[in-house]
């Protein structure tokens, strides 16, 4: 297991390489640059005063020491400074990925809460009027926008209702470190969360549905059976253990989607994470701000299919890696 | 009689198909006793692994009707809540599954499996079930039994899963096992280990056994009596050797005919003429083997065919057999549809 462990994160190494050559290339290619952007139709700054600015920040040097440059200073955790922000890049990003980190977590965990068990019903009582109201939510969940639902929920329980705050990631009130701090964050992560997880479950329930269906007719369902094992054991012991590999495999991808793209959620809930700064990013060309994010999203997806496959490893003793 | 583990009496398990159902097995009665093996034969369809579903308890309620009785150590185990099956199942009756590869569940070690019956039934300590799980592995014939404990069955070869199956079966000392065709998934000379094995088996514990097969070298090498099956139904039950030398039927005489012989020159392979037929399509009146020998004129089978005692232990079903030759007995009759094989 350790040893697959070890093999399977220096895997990851050539990808990472690949990964931020292509970024900084697709970077290099938009148009216009971090000076345009910061100084594009200011009628006081004139071209050469522009031409002066790249030459000072080495954005006129050939692409292999600008790439060196940068990747050196990014395995360093220096991303370099945002033109727009004017601080570093590492230190914007901190307190986002935090808020990022906390919001993808709670979304998954909350997910997963709702979907298994719902999964589990549809695929055991097949039919019955529980599954067909649990089939009838995951075509309506599958169909809705994020961006409509996600709005609904703010009106009806942040602004009518007003239960819930509708907008940061913490009262600015409270002091950092008291259980209180923990409390006003979890209740700011309320409504972001769960507009996110209603409409996130239908994969894994349809996936847990239909695989319990599968797993049902199995044969070795029939030997557990005749072993006199009850039928709850039955499905949880056997059946579920089969069923949720897909779920597992899963897992890691599930982990990545989130913390590239709650973008929706995060620009509704005026919600400090990453998924808005890439957005804003993007806008004020922001080069430094951008490729950082997208090389981190991009690691991201990477770490997840490292971890599905540790996983997958972990819940399935039959997996080798090939 | 003290001795009778399980009575059958006009059991009928149907299938539902396209809204209809259809008896698969059509009112087969039967009694095994302690200490007896007794084998069910017959080819693919003729409802047999049915029936051993249908005993276990383990056709899916909803697309299956049986009816009938089936008596265990006394009690009709059709009439019995899950619950209470759930008691008798895994703990005194208990089943071998016809394939290893799919039988086990495949993220669990073997251990593990063969504990579960111990959980339900028994109540022993953590360490009381791994010391008899061990014992069991050593058994039925594995030696590395440490080893094989904590591996997981893609990691065992077939005739070693079929073992575990075994085991598992065992493990609560069954009175009554039943074995779905067990060494047809494996190949001859396992199949011969296994073989060995259970009878050894159950010499030792004394336990009745249906055997379901569709070999009748399996018959000869473990029955006591034999119960031969077609399409639903038994048509001939006889001890075994009685079965062997004497056989009426003829669907059993036409299946002892198929064999090919180790000895003799090479000759026609003999094929009996047609097919079972679909569940469906048969006919429920009259003998139902009478479509496939068709040179056996209607008026000598029987209109509502029964079995017939024509020996001591001796049945057959339908009076037919009394006329019945086999187109090799006539001598030059090229008209049967054998097929030339080598």
């Amino acid at each position: 297991m350790l040893v697959f462990i070890v093999r399977r994160t220096l895997l990851m190494i050539p990808q990472l390489l690949l990964l931020s050559i292509l970024i900084f290339f697709l970077a290099k290619q938009m148009p216009g640059d971090a000076v345009t952007g910061a100084f594009m139709g200011k009628p006081n700054v004139s071209a050469e005063q522009m031409e002066k600015i790249r030459e000072q920040h080495g954005l006129n040097d050939p692409w292999i020491v600008q790439y060196g440059r940068w990747i050196g200073d990014a395995v360093r955790g220096d991303f370099g400074q945002s033109f727009v922000h004017k601080q570093p890049v590492t230190q914007l990003l901190a307190g986002r990925i935090e808020n990022t980190i906390w919001l993808s977590v709670a979304t998954l965990v909350v997910t997963y809460l709702i979907a298994i068990p719902l999964g589990m019903i549809a695929g055991r009582w097949t039919g019955s009027w529980a599954d067909q109201f649990i089939v009838t939510y995951n075509y309506v969940s599958f169909a809705t926008p994020v961006f409509v639902f996600a709005l609904l929920m703010l009106y009806v329980f942040g602004f009518v209702l007003n239960w819930f705050p509708s907008g940061g990631s913490v009262d600015i009130r409270v002091e950092e470190g008291t259980a209180e701090y923990v409390w006003d964050k979890l209740k700011h992560l309320v409504l972001p969360v769960l507009s996110g997880s209603l409409l996130l479950t239908y994969s894994t329930v349809q996936y847990l549905r239909n695989e319990i269906i599968e797993t049902k007719m199995k044969d070795f369902v029939k030997t557990a059976r005749a072993k006199g094992v009850s039928e709850n054991v039955v499905y949880h012991r056997h059946i579920l253990r089969h069923s949720i590999l897909p779920i597992a495999a899963f897992l890691g991808y599930e982990i990545t989607g989130l913390i590239a793209g709650s973008v929706f959620i995060e620009t509704i809930f005026s919600y400090p994470g990453l998924g808005r700064l890439f957005i804003d990013s993007i806008m004020t060309r922001d080069f430094t701000v951008v490729t950082a994010l997208v090389l981190i999203s991009g690691a991201a997806v990477i770490v997840g299919t490292m971890l599905s496959d540790i996983i997958l490893r972990m819940v399935d003793p039959r997996i080798r890696l090939g | 009689m003290e001795d009778i583990l399980l009575t059958i009496h006009k059991l009928r398990t149907s299938f539902q198909i396209h809204g209809k159902f259809y008896p698969a097995v059509d009112g087969i009665s039967l009694t095994i006793q302690k200490n007896e093996v007794l084998a069910i034969v017959g080819e693919s369809g003729c409802g047999k692994s049915a029936l051993a579903l249908s005993i276990m308890g383990l056709h899916p309620s909803d697309r299956t009707l049986v009816e009938g009785i089936i008596e265990f150590q006394g009690r009709n185990l059709l009439q019995l809540p899950i619950a209470e099956l759930n008691q008798i199942r895994g703990k005194r009756l208990a089943m071998i599954f016809q394939d290893p590869m799919t039988a086990l569940h495949p993220l669990m070690i073997v251990g593990r499996q063969i504990e579960e019956p111990m959980n339900v039934h028994l109540t022993l300590s953590t360490k009381e079930k791994k010391h008899r799980t061990l014992q069991l592995l050593e058994r039925v014939g594995i030696q590395n039994n440490e080893q094989v404990y904590q591996q997981y069955p893609h990691e065992l070869s077939g005739g070693m899963r079929q073992r575990v199956l075994i085991a598992m079966a065992l493990a609560c000392d069954p009175v009554l096992l039943i074995a779905d065709e067990p060494t047809t998934a494996l190949d001859v000379t396992i199949q011969a280990q296994i073989l060995e094995l259970m009878k050894d088996l159950q010499r030792q514990s004394q336990a009745g056994i249906l055997l379901i097969t569709h070999d009748l070298g399996v018959v000869a090498e473990m029955a006591d009596r034999v119960a031969v099956m077609y399409a639903g139904e038994i048509v001939e039950l006889a001890p075994v050797r009685e079965l062997f030398y004497n056989p009426k039927h003829p669907y059993t005489r036409s299946l002892l005919q198929s064999l090919p012989s180790a000895t003799g020159q090479k000759q026609k392979l003999h094929v009996i003429e047609g097919i079972v037929p679909a569940i469906e399509h048969l006919k429920r009146n009259g003998c139902r083997f009478a479509s496939r020998i068709p040179w056996i004129s209607n008026e000598l089978h029987e209109g509502e065919p029964i079995l017939h005692e024509i020996a001591a232990d001796h049945f057959v079903r339908c009076r037919c057999h009394e006329h019945f030759y086999l187109p090799a007995e006539r001598m030059g009759d090229e008209s049967n549809a054998s097929i030339t094989a080598t």
